[in-house]
Parts: C-alpha cells; sequence; structure tokens
C-alpha cells in the first residue's frame, strides 16, 4: 500500500517524513522538495511523474542514499539512513538498493556476467557462490546465453536487462528506477516493463520508478506526481491504489 | 584477489594508451638505470679505496712526474708500512679505439700494497722471471682474447718510439670483489725505466702508500707533504677515496649532472602519468559513480585508480630496467672499451629504480585517486 498524506507511525518498508532538499544557485535558493511524506509497502511498484525540475530524480537520489535532504527523514526497513555517515550509508546501498538507470551504466570493458557480478565483489561470498547468484539474475532476464558479450555487443534493450541482472543480483530490498525506457524504443521498453512486473510480481521486489512516459507508468501499482515539490496521488493502475492510509 | 579482473579490464581499455604510458616508464627507468650505472661507475674509486692507502701525486698535477727518490723518505715516515709506484703507460693496441689503462708497477709491492688483486702463483713467478712479461686483468684478457703466453705488442703514445712495445702475457689476475677493476694491464718497471727516452728515467708517476693504520691517514699525509716542501717537486698526499673523488672532478660535477638529469625525469614521467591517469578517471567518471552508488567504498575507488598507476609503473620500469640490464649496459660497456672500469647493475639499483618507478606511480595515480573518491554520486550522474 502506497500513502502520500502520513505523518504518524506506520509499518510501511519505505518511510519518508517530512522531507525537504533545497538546492542553492548562484544566489538563489530552490526548493525542490517541501514536507514531502511517502509509505511504499513491501511489493509495492510506485511511478513517479512530473515535470522536468520537479524533483523526481531527487526524490530518488534521497531514497537510494545517494543525496542527504535538507530536512526530514527516510527510513526503510527500520533504518533511519538521513543521518547515516558516508560510509555506512554505501555499506546500507549495497545491502538494501538495486539502481537501474536510464543510460544503463554498464561498465564497457567488462562482460554482462562482470558487470552483473559487481555488487557481489562486495558480499563475502564464494566465486562459484557468486557464479550461482549471476547465472540465476542472468537467468532471470532472459541474457544466460549472453553472459559473455560486452555490453557493445549488446542491444539497447539487452544492456538494460543486464542492468537489470546487476541491480536484483544481491536480493536489495528495493529497486530505484530512474527513467529506465527512456533510451529505449517502444518494443524494447514493454519488454523491459514486462521485466519490472515480473520481479514485483513473482519474485516480490519493491520499486520505485522515474518516467516520463505515461505508458509506461500506468504499468505501476501507483502513479505519483511530484507538482511543485509535493506529491500528488494519480491514478491506480490495480486496486492496490493509493491513499489507504490518507 | 576478486578486484582483478576489474583492474586489469581498466587497465587495458585504451590499449595505445596504455602502451605511450608503459613506453614513457620503460624509457624513464631505462635512463635512470643508466645513469645510475655511469655515476657508480665514476665514483667507483671511492668505493674500492682502502682506508689503509694514500696517494702522493706531484702538486702540479698528476701528469708531472715524481722522482723515484721519493719512495725512500717516504718509506722512512713513521705510520708508512709500504710504498710502491706507477706509471701511466698510454698505449693502445692495435688501434686507437682499442684502449685499457696500462701501468708500469713495482713488482715486488704491487700485491702486497692492493691484496684485492689475485694472481695465480705460477703466473706471477713466471711474470716476475720475465723482463718483458705481463700480467692483465681478466676483463681485457676477455675483450681481446688474450691467453698466457700470448705476444702482446702495445703502441705507446706518450714515451715515443716507431716500434711497438712488445709484452708477454704470462698472468692473468681477478679482483676479489665484484667492483674491481679487472681491465688493466700491468708490466715491470724495470723495462719501462729501461726504453723510456732519458728525460724520463728515473721518475714515477705516483706513489701508493699503505699505512700502519688508517688513523695515522692525516698525520702521515702532512708529514709527506712537509718532506718535500719546497722542493722542484712538491707533493699533494691524499686518501686513495679522495683521490679517486678529485679524480672523478677532472670531468665535471657528475654526480650533480645525473641527479639534474634524474630530476627533469622524475617530474617529466610525473606530469605525463599523472595526466594519463588524470585522463583516464575523468573519461569514468559516470562508471565510478555508478561503482560508488552500487555500494563501492571511496578507499576502494582510490585502490583502484592506484592499482592502475601502480601497476603501470612497475610493468613499465621492469621493461624499462630489463633493456638497461641486458642490452644498454653490456653495449654501452662494450663501446667504451674499458674507458670506465665494471659497469655494473646491481641489485640495490634495481631496487631503487623499482621504487623510483613505483613512487612515480603513486603520485601520478594519487591526485586522479582522491578526486575519483571524492566524487559526489548525484552530481557526477548529472554531469553524465
Amino acid at each position: 500500500m502506497v500513502s502520500v498524506n502520513t505523518n504518524g507511525i506506520s509499518e510501511a518498508l519505505i518511510q519518508v517524513r517530512g522531507l525537504n532538499k533545497t538546492y542553492r544557485r548562484g544566489g538563489e535558493q530552490i526548493q525542490v522538495l517541501q514536507g514531502l511524506n511517502l509509505d511504499v509497502d513491501k511489493g509495492d511498484f510506485v511511478a513517479f511523474m512530473g515535470p522536468s525540475g520537479s524533483g523526481k530524480t531527487t526524490l530518488l537520489n534521497l531514497l537510494g542514499g545517494l543525496d542527504v535532504p535538507t530536512s526530514g527523514t527516510v527510513s526503510v526497513a527500520g533504518d533511519e539512513i538521513t543521518h547515516m555517515s558516508s560510509g555506512r550509508l554505501t555499506d546500507w546501498r549495497a545491502r538494501h538498493v538495486g539502481f537501474v538507470f536510464q543510460m544503463y551504466n554498464l561498465v564497457p570493458v567488462l562482460t554482462a556476467y562482470q558487470n552483473v557480478e559487481l555488487p557481489l565483489l562486495l558480499t563475502r561470498l564464494s566465486r562459484s557462490a557468486r557464479r550461482e547468484h549471476v547465472q540465476t539474475a542472468l537467468a532471470i532476464v532472459g541474457l544466460r546465453d549472453r553472459a559473455h558479450h560486452f555490453p557493445r555487443q549488446l542491444s539497447g534493450g539487452q544492456e538494460q536487462r543486464v542492468a537489470i541482472a546487476r541491480a536484483i543480483v544481491s536480493d536489495p530490498t528495493f529497486l530505484l528506477c530512474d527513467e529506465p525506457t527512456g533510451d529505449l524504443d517502444r518494443k524494447s521498453a514493454d519488454e523491459i516493463m514486462a521485466l519490472i512486473e515480473e520481479l514485483v510480481a513473482q519474485h516480490g521486489k519493491t520499486v520505485l520508478m522515474v518516467t516520463h512516459d505515461p505508458l509506461v507508468a500506468t504499468r505501476a501499482h501507483t502513479i505519483l506526481h511530484l507538482e511543485k515539490g509535493a506529491l500528488v496521488e494519480g491514478k491506480a493502475r490495480q486496486s492496490v491504489g493509493t491513499g489507504g492510509a490518507a | 584477489m576478486k578486484y582483478l579482473a576489474l583492474i586489469l579490464a581498466n587497465l587495458f581499455r585504451k590499449k595505445i594508451r596504455l602502451l605511450l604510458t608503459l613506453a614513457s616508464f620503460a624509457v624513464a627507468l631505462f635512463l635512470f638505470a643508466f645513469l645510475a650505472v655511469v655515476r657508480d661507475a665514476f665514483n667507483r674509486g671511492g668505493d674500492v679505496a682502502n682506508a689503509s692507502r694514500m696517494v702522493t701525486i706531484n702538486r702540479v698535477s698528476i701528469i708531472q712526474p715524481l722522482p723515484l727518490s721519493y719512495r725512500d723518505k717516504i718509506l722512512r715516515i713513521p705510520g708508512v708500512q709500504l710504498v710502491t709506484h706507477d706509471n701511466w703507460f698510454g698505449a693502445v693496441y692495435q688501434d686507437e679505439k682499442n684502449f685499457f689503462p696500462q701501468f708500469a708497477i713495482d713488482t715486488e709491492n704491487q700485491l702486497k700494497v692492493f691484496p684485492e688483486f689475485v694472481v695465480p702463483d705460477d703466473q706471477w713467478n713466471a711474470f716476475l722471471k720475465d723482463r718483458q712479461g705481463a700480467v692483465v686483468g681478466a676483463a681485457t684478457a676477455k675483450r681481446f682474447g688474450w691467453k698466457i703466453g700470448d705476444r702482446i705488442p702495445l703502441k705507446t703514445t706518450i714515451y715515443g718510439g716507431a716500434s711497438a712495445w712488445e709484452f708477454n702475457l704470462d698472468g692473468i689476475y681477478h679482483g676479489k670483489r665484484l667492483q674491481d677493476d679487472e681491465s688493466q694491464f700491468w708490466f715491470q718497471w724495470d723495462y719501462f725505466e729501461e726504453r723510456v727516452p732519458q728525460h724520463f728515467k728515473g721518475q714515477v708517476g705516483w706513489y701508493t702508500v699503505k699505512l700502519d693504520s688508517p688513523d695515522d691517514a692525516v698525520r702521515v699525509s702532512k708529514a709527506i707533504d712537509a718532506e718535500f716542501a719546497n722542493s722542484p717537486n712538491e707533493t699533494k698526499t691524499e686518501t686513495e677515496s679522495a683521490f679517486a673523488a678529485s679524480w672523478v672532478k677532472q670531468f665535471g660535477n657528475i654526480q650533480a649532472l645525473i641527479v639534474s638529469i634524474g630530476t627533469v625525469v622524475f617530474f617529466t614521467l610525473l606530469l605525463v602519468t599523472g595526466n594519463t591517469m588524470a585522463i583516464s578517471v575523468r573519461e569514468r567518471t559516470g562508471e565510478l559513480a555508478v561503482l560508488k552508488a552500487i555500494g563501492f567504498k571511496d578507499g576502494t575507488i582510490l585502490f583502484f585508480v592506484l592499482a592502475e598507476a601502480l601497476a603501470i609503473a612497475l610493468v613499465g620500469g621492469l621493461l624499462g630496467l630489463a633493456f638497461a640490464y641486458f642490452v644498454a649496459i653490456p653495449l654501452l660497456g662494450a663501446a667504451l672499451n674499458g674507458l670506465l672500469p665494471n659497469l655494473i647493475l646491481d641489485k640495490s639499483m634495481l631496487s631503487a629504480g623499482v621504487g623510483f618507478a613505483l613512487l612515480v606511480g603513486a603520485c601520478a595515480g594519487l591526485l586522479p585517486g582522491i578526486g575519483a573518491m571524492r566524487l559526489r554520486v548525484v552530481e557526477a550522474f548529472r554531469r553524465i
């Protein structure tokens, strides 16, 4: 269940309370996020939409522990991440967050297998255990036969699948997808969205996604619009809907 | 090492650039080794000098001779154990390019004053009995393919005469230590005295004095020079190491020259590799940001950059040192024809070379590495 109006205690996986983010550009202060509240339960699939500069990516960065808020808190599975040190936050990201970027951001000199293996290098898994995990992740995204291909030998859609495999290989608590279909044609975008839906439906993943594309957004359980730094509930695709806790 | 694949993949990312960077390290380390060997060769005299030995030369110049009569006077000075004398012969073998040092020696005291040179007894005895006999260092014997019994004609450029001086090779000496000079050619001073023109007779090039104790050096040197003060041939006596150092100074300040060149090489290399590493890190900003986003710590990112820089430095450095060791220095030794004693690239120089390469690698990788370490993921994603 997703809620944007909660400001009390809840059991949600992700809890955002009074989140503010202000940037200083030149002499001007720009308030990107204003007192934002959000609850996301485990297994939810949320799409954030909004015009350019509305703060979608900023919100994603704050949820992923890549940036720190001006004020407010973000808690994930009971861990309040906004006051963690840089080192602890890095460890936390490795354990809890899977990132999927618009431009895939694969390491071009590594094969698909090696790219997917990267997050596992931070764990104490043995080489054989890592191999097992990587092969499973590549199988889920349907690219087991392309394991030893370099990114330049793959299509855009396949590259994004590798990026998704990299994001899920360490079984993170949730996935953050920043315009995952933004650089793909419609067919490939459909395939990627089908894959993300499968991750949510069959593997119980929690996904928070930023997109400009209304068609892509409709694949999510919940659509939230960012307008002038505040979250506004949109139309839900399924009955899971929004505002349950409002 | 689980990060090896990532480090290697990044190293080979731009093969031409990698090759050029390796080459710049190889050239620099080759130069380093080459200069170190030449410097060492020039300073070898000081290194092999015996603390109990002193050299007495004419105060005007080593080119000016000293009377043979000084020998007994020096020997009477308290603290002097032995005195031997030498004359520089300055001849060539067959061709002017075949130069090597030759000395007319005092056969009675040569091996007592210079115990680091070893000649088999039978060869030395044969030499003593042969007025035209000669003993040559193993390096020179090898260079010209000489063997015991060979007749060796040498043409002197100092003592005149149309015909060559002929010698019988009676012995081959070896040095006890690696750094001992095995390029000299010795022959009997009596034979020299017999054949030189009249105005050279009764004169020696310099005296080598063996002391009872190195502690007597200052007192004895003052006593020797005082003994011949105000004579037509005043002397200058100094320890063997000081003599070797002043000999080197004749060629200019080799040490300063080599240090200057070395410093220029160091900073040039630092700039080249530092710039290469900086470009390499800058073009990978997005990838480094992704690595940090998925959980790689700042220290690990710094480690990646430093590991690359150090690997390039080590491999390039070893290539340069290997080229110097196996190719350039043997070629230089052959080209110099014994003008300098043994050119040795020893373990300490090799270690210093590897250390130098790693130092440059670490310096070159440090700044870009720190930049990568401090990279803010959000800003990096905004830039790409």
